[in-house]
């Protein structure tokens, strides 16, 4: 299938503050009056050569650049860092139905979940916004760099970054999506392994190449949109489906820690209860019984244990 | 073997009744006042940069600190400050705050303590049962927070410990606070609802009627100078 370019002479798309549907650490904005189409970046991880262009092009587009590592010996980049947003990982996989060698490779990064878990962890308003079109953002001028973020994502995606203190992830190119562009990405990849364009779309072209792969012996392809962290804008058609975890320790039904869960939910409501609870009893507790106060008898006691027992000791 | 006059386990260096009119009751030396001023600003300024970050309603906080970089920046070396500065308290306070028997009489009469009824209460040393809990579990609280703080602290520590490691971490450290922050509540408000308290951390001393009243057990053991009374 051909893809052609997006459309670039109709930029209204635009992603303002108008069309932000979720704010970090801030109450819930108004309803926008429009609502952009859902949009998702699909991974076919079976045609997938690592070729790493599409790496090249992430770094490229976000002007980034890594420092030159050193070849230990396997294909891949140590790990997603603060400037490379995306990662080819490579995992040799023994097939035990055929015994044959398989080599998995899948392109890692953020996943854009419809239900964020950097976004609820954030403690600094608008740090993290999401569009009304799926992506989620890093707002860096917002972003206070405490790392809340990557305890909240259920990938392990957002990289504090060591020279700014701000946290780095994926963009989905929001702003080659705002004027009507596909992320760097998807454009470089030779293989058209990377696709973008509206969810449904996207869904639907994942589901011809489940039939395809099932024509050909794979009997357990599918696709990942993991309902968990009710779906993603990132989703991947995989070979086997039903373990993504050999895709490099994919996780398998994904959702937002319970101990983020609760640290976000029931702890901060209650924690603030108690406090102000106990700060409110001892405001009743003075209006009730007043001061402890010190009686004159009490000095004049004192002073007849002091001024006589003290003296004679 | 020499002598050794008996000593109180409560009486601390400094303390001592100067007789006169009014009494007066040396009860904390300067060294353990500044001491305790350090602690003191530290949970304060920890309070209010921990709790800007724990609920957004309260982020505004962050303006206090110059922003919520420099509030993220600063928080933990301010809990550093506190650590060094409680093992202090601790070093000084820890013998006079040992439980004993009394300890449980007095707690079981918490409500003639809160109705200020305190002539059916045991006599007390230098502290009693409601100091000495606040006393451990500020210890207590003070060393899982440094723990779990430095679990959390993204700048130096991100890669020592594991995300799931970190989870663990921020809750402890968000229970923990709210406990400590409740607890200090506490302590702050009963050195206001007994009248005569501050002036020992600020001064140094309390009057001979305010001892006799609270801690007559420890006023007795000053003024017996040592011997058991």
């Amino acid at each position: 299938m051909d893809l052609p370019n997006p459309n670039v002479h109709d930029p209204k798309v635009g992603l303002t503050e108008r069309d932000v549907i979720l704010r970090s650490a801030s109450s819930l904005p108004p309803p926008p009056e429009r609502r952009l189409t859902s949009v998702a970046k699909l991974i076919d991880v079976s045609k997938c050569i690592g070729c790493k262009a599409c790496q090249s092009a992430c770094l490229e587009w976000n002007n980034m650049r890594e420092e030159v590592g050193v070849n230990t010996g396997v294909y891949d980049n140590p790990d997603l860092t603060p400037n490379m947003f995306t990662l080819m990982r490579f995992t040799e996989w023994v097939n035990p139905d055929s015994g044959d060698l398989e080599w998995l490779i899948r392109k890692d990064g953020c996943m854009h979940c419809e239900d964020p878990g950097c976004l609820k962890a954030c403690p600094a308003p608008g740090a993290i916004v999401q569009y009304s079109n799926g992506i989620v953002d890093f707002v860096h001028e917002n972003c206070i760099g405490c790392g809340y973020c990557v305890k909240g994502c259920p990938f392990n995606i957002p990289r504090i970054s060591k020279v700014d203190h701000k946290a780095y992830k994926c963009t989905l190119c929001s702003d080659r999506v705002a004027v009507g562009q596909g992320p760097a990405c998807a454009k470089a990849c030779p293989t058209q392994c990377i696709s973008f364009g509206t969810k449904e779309e996207m869904l639907k072209q994942a589901e011809g190449r489940i039939t395809d792969l099932k024509s050909r012996g794979f009997a357990n392809a599918g696709v990942y949109d993991p309902p968990g962290v009710r779906g993603t804008h990132v989703i991947y058609v995989l070979h086997h489906a039903d373990k993504p975890e050999i895709y490099a320790g994919l996780p398998n039904n994904p959702r937002i820690s319970p101990l983020v869960d609760l640290w976000k939910g029931g702890a901060k409501y209650a924690g603030m209860a108690v406090i102000v609870i106990t700060a409110a009893f001892g405001l009743l507790h003075h209006l009730v019984s007043g001061p402890n106060r010190v009686k004159p008898e009490d000095e004049e006691n004192a002073k007849k244990l002091a001024n006589t027992k003290g003296r004679s000791a | 073997m020499k002598f050794q006059p008996y000593q109180p386990y409560d009486v601390m260096p400094g303390d001592k009744v100067n007789p006169g009119d009014p009494v007066t009751v040396d009860r904390y030396t300067a060294g353990a006042r500044i001491n305790h001023w350090i602690t003191a600003a530290s949970l304060v300024l920890l309070a209010l940069s921990g709790l800007a970050l724990f609920h957004p309603s309260l982020f505004f906080l962050t303006a206090l600190f110059g922003g919520g970089d420099f509030t993220r920046f600063v928080h933990p070396w301010i809990g550093v400050v506190l650590f060094f500065g409680f093992f202090g308290l601790l070093l000084r306070f820890w013998r006079a705050n040992l439980w004993e028997g009394a300890d449980n009489t007095w707690l079981a009469r918490i409500s003639d303590v809160l109705r200020d009824k305190e002539e059916r209460l045991p006599e007390v040393g230098k502290y009693n049962a409601g100091q000495k809990m606040v006393f451990w579990s500020m210890s207590a609280l003070i060393l899982v927070l440094i723990t779990s703080g430095i679990v959390i602290w993204d700048r130096y520590f991100s890669e020592v410990f594991s995300v799931e490691q970190q989870r663990v971490a921020v809750l402890v450290h968000a229970v923990a606070a709210v406990v400590m922050i409740s607890i200090w509540i506490v302590h702050v408000y009963a050195a206001i609802w007994v009248r005569g308290t501050i002036g020992a951390m600020t001064r140094g001393y309390v009057t001979g009627g305010w001892a006799w009243r609270h801690h007559r057990k420890w006023l007795r053991e000053l003024v017996s100078g040592g011997r058991r009374s």
